[in-house]
């Protein structure tokens, strides 16, 4: 018996949709809430927004210690960055509420985060995090310009260059190239206070906690910003003000990406969504075909001709 | 002054009758005006720097004057308190200099050729005023020989050549266009000897009295830059350390001369300041002893004396690009409003959709709607077919037709 066109693609697809379950089902991927890794020589930033004086060094030797040149786009006389941006990895904000109640200085730049929604949304890999440091960093030469990085960072860090021929992403990379000679970030080397510092991960948690311990009552929450927040972040912060105030949002312990992944899981669990989907489909084509043939009967009874279809 | 060994520093001013306070408060002012780049004042305190310059021999200085207007002079000996004037003439032994002696005519020039002879190889030779080379430097004649000549000739013999204030060090206002003699500075026309430029107009008499000792008593020079000028004075520009420059970080700016802001002290920027490309130590080193007796601190903008490029060179109310932008005084907030629609492109891109609608209708216009289109069709598909229907039968009818003729 030979077989049709038609019936060849029927097979497949009757063939194909079980395969797809069993396959799709049956992968390890789908076993949600894996722990985060910290990388093992994780290293980053504490920021204490209540010993911030605010003077601005950091701004200026991160530009300086990137080759950026300031940017003086405000009033070309100063380098006073709006925010983050194509020129600026770290910026010094204030928040100062109307009501006269307590003002706080903070240093934005990139979180660092455990597991990065930046590189999760990047599809070529330009945004990496480094397995051992745990640096995430930006590489020209996978990046395609798609900018979901600077969409999918629930911090808003990552800042294209809209000006620009071949535009960059601009982040913060915790002076990769400083550290391989041994020395600190720009921010940190230059902190008259040290309410920025550098260290490993591990320790400035520790020291974030001692603090806490030693002022009972001066921070808020008594906790530190980035320990579980966003499933954890690289760059430590206390502040005696309210973190969604500083533009540090309450995130939740679950990251970015997992939470995005979870959803995703749920669609396909038991591929019962995708299987209701296609079944939905058939009927509506079934249905709107039906319909056709019936058109197409009665214009041929009408007209004594047959349809073409 | 007899040849041979010259006597000490501290021998002279006790001779002098010169008081060890006024010696250590002259060594202290070194010490302030030369804070780092220099091996003498690197000592902690004023007497360890009193010791060492009251140790050294006298060094022999000669002085020229070309075309100057003597005004690198006058700041040398308008001291704040005559006492300090004569206390640098005691520490250096100033062999021949045109301004402070007696002699004129064939005896100033006898002047010159002994204390040329009596210090060769060892004295050091200031200059100030630029050189004429136009023409075989006709423009000046010293004793009828053209100044080039004679500089050349005095910096031959001489250990080291300063050049004091604008004019010796790059051409300075005889230089300024159409510059009628073709001035110029001193390290233009000698070569082989070591030259300090001290620009400025006039640049502070501590800058020559601190180089001059360096070399006397640690027999080297200071450090210098590109352009011959030591780093200790010239390393920074006068907007680093401007006493106005919080008013600058905070956006207070003077508008006018005499407005509200001006009569405050705000930053004088905007009424065309030099400070932020001009290397000079005024800021930090008063003039005369004195804070405040400088152009910025008196409320004039800073014109730029000490840098070739600019006070010749630009308007005096133009401004200058910075080249090094720091942080101001303000702060973005925390959350940008960087953005937001602005009038004008909210403007074009309504015009642009409503040029795309509006073709969009016309072009609709132009068309039958898919239900007409419909209906045409099918009324032409039934035309069609009783066309057909009615064909055969009009044959038929033909056919018979036909036979009836058979």
């Amino acid at each position: 018996m030979a077989i049709t066109r038609r019936q060849l693609f029927t097979g497949i697809a009757k063939a194909g949709v079980p395969a797809a379950v069993a396959v799709t089902v049956g992968t390890d991927a789908l076993l949600a809430g894996e722990p985060i890794p910290v990388p093992s020589a994780a290293v980053g930033l504490l920021y204490d927004a209540s010993i911030c004086i605010g003077c601005k060094a950091c701004v200026a030797a991160c530009a300086e210690a990137n080759d950026t040149p300031p940017d003086t786009r405000g009033d070309e006389l100063h380098q006073a960055p709006n925010d983050l941006n194509d020129l600026t990895r770290n910026v010094i904000k204030l928040y100062k509420p109307e009501d006269g109640s307590a003002f706080s200085f903070v240093k934005r730049q990139c979180m660092h985060c455990l597991d990065p929604a930046c590189a999760a949304g990047c599809p070529f890999q330009a945004l990496h995090k480094d397995p051992e440091s745990g640096v995430v960093s930006w590489t020209a030469e996978k990046c395609i310009g798609c900018r979901y990085c600077t969409i999918t960072c629930p911090y808003h860090i990552p800042r294209f260059q809209w000006m620009g021929f071949n535009p960059r992403v601009t982040k913060c990379e915790l002076c990769s190239h400083r550290l391989e000679k041994g020395l600190k970030p720009g921010c940190t080397s230059v902190c008259p206070t040290g309410a920025v510092i550098f260290g490993p991960r591990s320790v400035l948690l520790l020291d974030a906690k001692q603090r806490i311990k030693n002022n009972p009552g001066r921070y808020y929450q008594n906790r530190v910003y980035g320990e579980i927040d966003n499933g954890g972040t690289q760059a430590l912060y206390l502040s005696k003000v309210p973190f969604e105030k500083l533009g540090l949002p309450e995130l939740g312990p679950e990251s970015v990406p997992a939470r995005t992944l979870r959803w995703q899981r749920r669609f396909y669990q038991y591929f019962a969504l995708p299987a209701l989907l296609y079944a939905g489909l058939v009927q509506v084509i079934r249905k709107s075909l039906k319909g056709h043939e019936q058109e197409a009967h009665e214009r041929e009874k009408e007209t004594g001709l047959r349809a073409q279809l | 002054m007899p040849t041979g060994e010259r006597e000490t520093i501290g021998t002279h001013l006790k001779e002098s009758g010169v008081s060890r306070r006024s010696f250590l408060q002259l060594c202290s002012k070194i010490i302030i005006a030369a804070p780092i780049g220099l091996s003498l004042t690197r000592r902690a305190t004023a007497a360890q720097v009193a010791r060492i310059v009251g140790k050294a021999r006298r060094p022999s200085v000669i002085w020229l004057h070309f075309q100057d207007c003597t005004g690198c002079t006058e700041t040398l000996l308008r001291t704040s308190a005559p006492d300090v004037a004569h206390l640098i003439l005691d520490v250096i032994s100033l062999d021949y200099h045109e301004t402070l002696m007696a002699a004129s005519g064939a005896q100033a020039e006898a002047a010159l050729r002994s204390a040329i002879e009596e210090n060769a190889g060892k004295y050091v030779l200031v200059v100030e005023g630029s050189i004429p080379t136009r023409d075989d430097g006709v423009y000046m004649e010293l004793g009828s020989r053209p100044a080039i000549q004679v500089v050349k000739e005095v910096a031959g013999q001489a250990a080291a050549v300063i050049a004091i204030g604008s004019c010796a060090s790059w051409g300075g206002v005889p230089s300024a266009d159409p510059n009628p003699t073709g001035a110029v500075g001193v390290d233009s026309v000698i070569s082989g000897k070591p030259i300090i430029n001290l620009p400025g107009c006039p640049p502070n008499p501590y800058n020559l009295l601190a180089v001059v000792l360096e070399y006397a008593t640690m027999g080297r020079l200071p450090e210098l830059d590109e352009f011959h000028r030591p780093r200790f004075a010239y390393d920074r520009v006068i907007h680093e350390n401007c006493p106005r420059r919080a008013h600058f970080d905070a956006g207070r700016f003077a508008a006018a001369f005499g407005d509200e802001g001006h009569r405050k002290g705000w930053c004088l920027y905007k009424l065309g300041c030099k400070g932020p490309v001009t290397h000079a130590a005024c800021a930090t080193r008063h003039f005369n002893e004195l804070p405040g007796v400088w152009p910025i601190g008196t409320g004039v903008p800073c014109v730029g004396c000490t840098e070739k490029g600019v006070v010749w060179q630009m308007s005096t109310v133009e401004t200058v690009p910075i080249h090094l932008a720091t942080p101001p005084d303000t702060y973005p907030p925390i959350y940008s409003t960087a953005g937001q629609l602005k009038v004008g492109a909210g403007a074009l891109v309504g015009a642009i959709a409503g040029a795309v609608g509006g073709a969009a209708w016309v072009a609709s216009q132009r068309f039958q709607s898919s239900t007409e289109a419909g209906v045409v069709r099918v009324a032409a598909d039934i035309a069609h077919a009783e066309k057909l229907k009615a064909k055969p039968a009009s044959k038929a009818v033909a056919h018979s037709d036909d036979r009836k003729e058979d």
